[in-house]
């Protein structure tokens, strides 16, 4: 039997810079394909070409055994081809139900309209979803966008469906039932694309696995007799130890916040209490299944949106609340924002740009009149090694073409080169592989070891409680419940799901 | 009193007409992302091929309009060319266009000896027995079929574009490209087609100001109307309903200054003629202050929509 999809020898570079090298892949009808690699190994570019997104410099695409030419997305839609992106596909004034319709031609609008309806209603019960399809993408939380791109690609009746790090945003729970849910499309004869680096995810729910490394495939095995050992030197090349975290006695009180109150732009108010401080030397992790309310309290916290009621109190400062983001980054605040690309980074930068930024208006590399050039090149060049920020061919290159992890460690060279008093951490460690996560944890635990007082907002709860001092559970908008380490997961989880 | 308020309200339509037409072109544009600040150029392009084609085929008023759309259309292919196609700054490409064509409209306007012919144009047709209703009939019903075909011009764009297949994509185009396009809608061909869509109403307004409202060309004789469209479109939230609303307060606004004159009302006449314009700073500033909430300009308007940049 043909296989369903086969990419052969594809060749694709960005800037000179190669992405891909003769990969080869190929995947089947009615099995769950993982395609496993570092961030930077070419999984997305390879399946961007796959989803007609990318025009490969060489190489050839089979379906069914049949060579094609993908022109577009929509030539692969045509294909069936289907993929679910990292960064989501969906008009954010748009309803659900419209997104749907948009992927899906009707004669008739209003009817059509109702059609998606009802087929959203019913694909989202099977698998396992709630979604609402008159609401607006903009009121959903990351999580939720990401079940509305899943069943918008399936509705569009893809018959190879590519899921591009589709667990990244979700929590444990809702991750084994997407993926039990993805097992039972192969079952009915799918070919699923599982693109990922959790190696769980590979040896559970995969049936293959292609790993790849530096732009091509260096392996297909059996996901069910491989273990994890295997799979992370095939993927990396060596082994690679989860940092540890030492134990130090916390320092004075640095951030304060009390029966913080924030709403979202359309008025809905989905902070309602948040009430917990942090510690000198400390880091304090809130967990939470996404789209309670954490959004919304870090933008408060970082100034980006000013809260409704309650007040914020920094050490040294005072009240700082309603304070601009540009005071609060002088008194000491870090902010690592959870969408790197459209809060930490302008992409169409380059990364002496992106990250001197922090400090021009602190008059560190010139005046308001000029800018110190080689002294920015300079410090940033610095930065770049000293993070092993990898993928920087030339200073001046766009910070857009690092990839997610290099990215992140860039934003975080930049935050932590001011020796911040506060660091606000939002899922820093989203869609990073085995070692970029390793990277950021180790120098958040450093900055920790350093007497930063760390706010770590994120939906893994294993990132959580592997990194923190103390846990506040958010569910709703409040800070239900707090733990202190080591906490009892179950116990964490139960607050998690109860309330929300 | 009540002569001077109906005399005012009776001539307030056809001075609303060609902002809102020109307005509602630019919100089809706009609503795929594309900005499109030719519409001086192109009202001036209307106007003129509408007085010409009146001239030159004899009086027929409904085929000079028509032919007002086409030109307008035919010259926004230059600018779909630059925006779309060659993905050219479009604030650039718009201010070149209406040099351009304040240029073109000029040069082919002597050329063609159409220029300071008055032609006769389009009339007011009184739809009796409405227009027989003391008061409203004059303000309602006495108007030229441009007028009363306004609305439901407007009642159809609203419609597509809010509800219909081709609306969603149209605004999808305009809110995320990217989006549109892994879903398989072509953003080229939509941008193209709502540019050109776009432009022949632009054209109609430009047609509407030579052909029924002064009925005589007269090079750069539209007087700045593009640009306070422009401003009518930001003012209305890429609304069509509520440019129509902002279209009839200037039309208002326009219609004062004769009005004034004619009862005798002593007012500085440059100062009277700054009115729509300080009108449109004053909208602005509204604006501004204002918060409009969930009617947000389109998230990808000016963006040049390029496939394969990683972001």
């Amino acid at each position: 039997m043909a296989a369903a999809l086969k990419l052969a020898g594809v060749r694709k570079s960005f800037d000179g810079f190669p992405a891909l090298d003769h990969a080869d892949f190929e995947a089947e009808a009615g099995e769950v394909h993982a395609l496993l690699g570092e961030n930077g190994a070419g999984k997305s570019s390879l399946m961007n070409v796959a989803a007609g997104l990318y025009a490969p410099e060489a190489g050839r695409i089979f379906v069914d055994g049949e060579e094609v030419v993908l022109t577009g997305p929509r030539d692969a839609i045509a294909r069936r081809i289907g993929m679910v992106h990292q960064e989501f596909k969906l008009v954010r004034p748009f309803t659900v139900a419209e997104n749907v319709l948009l992927a899906n031609w009707r004669g008739r609008f209003a009817h059509g309209l109702r059609e998606m309806e009802r087929q959203i209603r019913t694909q989202a019960e099977q698998l396992g979803f709630a979604v609402d399809p008159r609401s607006r993408i903009d009121e959903l939380s990351i999580a939720e966008r990401q079940r509305v791109e899943i069943i918008k690609v399936l509705l569009a009746g893809a018959r190879i469906l590519i899921l591009d790090e589709p667990t990244a945003v979700l929590t444990d729970e809702e991750a084994v039932r997407l993926l039990t849910t993805v097992r039972t499309l192969a079952a009915r004869g799918t070919a699923v694309i599982l693109v990922t680096h959790k190696l769980g995810e590979v040896t559970a729910f995969a049936d293959r696995v292609t790993v790849m490394r530096g732009g091509r495939a260096v392996a297909v095995l059996d996901a069910r007799s491989t273990t994890a050992d295997e799979l992370t030197k095939l993927a990396v090349g060596t082994r690679v130890t989860p940092p540890r975290r030492a134990s130090s006695p916390p320092g004075a009180r640095r951030i304060a916040v009390e029966g913080l109150q924030v709403a979202r732009a359309d008025g809905h108010m989905t902070v309602v209490d948040a009430t917990f401080h942090v510690r000198a030397g400390e880091i304090y992790g809130i967990a939470g299944v996404g789209g309670n309310g954490q959004t919304e309290l870090v933008e408060a916290l970082t100034g980006v949106r000013a809260p409704l009621a309650g007040s914020v109190e920094l050490d040294g400062a005072g009240d700082t609340t309603g304070a601009s983001a540009e005071r609060l980054r002088d008194l000491g605040i870090a902010s690592i924002p959870a969408d790197r690309f459209g809060y930490g980074l302008a992409g169409g930068l380059s990364v002496i740009d992106n990250f001197c930024v922090g400090q021009v208006h602190t008059a560190f590399y010139g005046s308001w009149l000029w800018t110190d050039g080689a002294s920015m090149r300079k410090a940033a060049t610095r930065a770049v090694a000293e993070f092993d920020v990898q993928g920087v061919h030339n200073m001046r290159q766009k910070s857009a073409l690092l990839s997610g992890g290099n990215a992140q460690k860039l934003i975080i060279a930049r935050e932590f080169s001011r020796d911040p008093k506060v660091i606000i951490a939002h899922s820093p460690s989203r869609g990073l592989d085995v070692r970029a996560c390793a990277a950021v944890h180790e120098r958040l635990l450093n900055a920790r070891a350093a007497g930063a007082a760390i706010v770590l907002i994120s939906d893994d709860l294993d990132e959580v409680l592997s990194l923190s001092d103390r846990i506040g559970v958010m569910t709703r908008g409040r800070i239900a419940a707090e733990f202190i380490a080591p906490a009892d997961r179950q116990a964490v989880g139960r607050v998690m799901v109860h309330h929300a | 009193m009540l002569h001077f308020l109906v005399n005012w309200l009776a001539s307030t339509p056809s001075f609303a007409t060609p902002y809102a037409l020109a307005a509602l072109g630019l919100i089809i544009s706009e609503r795929v992302g594309v900005l499109s600040l030719g519409a001086e150029g192109f009202l001036l392009v209307g106007a003129l091929a509408g007085v010409a084609a009146d001239l030159e085929f004899g009086g027929l008023p409904a085929a000079a309009l028509v032919v007002a759309m086409l030109a307008a259309a035919a010259v926004s292919l230059l600018f779909a060319l630059l925006v779309v196609v060659l993905r050219v700054n479009q604030v650039i490409a718009g201010l070149a266009i209406v040099f351009f064509c304040q240029g073109l409209t000029s040069l082919v306007g002597t050329l063609g000896g159409w220029t300071n012919r008055a032609i006769a144009g389009l009339h007011a047709v009184a739809i009796w027995p409405l227009s027989a209703i003391p008061f409203a009939g004059r303000i309602l019903f006495t108007q030229d079929l441009v007028v009363f075909a306004t609305v439901p011009i407007f009642f159809l764009v609203s419609r597509i574009l809010s509800r219909s297949m081709l609306g969603l994509r149209l605004r999808s185009v305009g809110e995320n490209p990217d989006a549109a396009d892994a879903t398989g809608v072509s953003v080229s061909l939509y941008r193209f087609g709502a540019v050109l869509a776009g432009s022949a109403l632009i054209g109609l307004a430009g047609g509407y100001l030579s052909v029924v409202d002064v009925k005589i060309w007269i090079p750069d004789m539209t007087g700045g109307r593009g640009w306070i469209a422009i401003a009518l479109v930001i003012f209305a939230r890429w609304q069509p309903w509520r440019a129509l609303f902002g279209a009839l307060l200037f039309g208002c606004i326009e219609a004062l200054i004769p009005r004034i004159a004619a009862a005798g009302i002593q007012a500085p006449q440059y100062f009277l003629l700054m009115t729509p314009y300080l009108a449109t700073i004053a909208v602005m500033v509204w604006v501004g202050l204002t918060k409009l909430g969930r009617l947000k300009e389109p998230a990808a308007l000016g963006r040049p929509h390029v496939r394969e940049e990683r972001r």
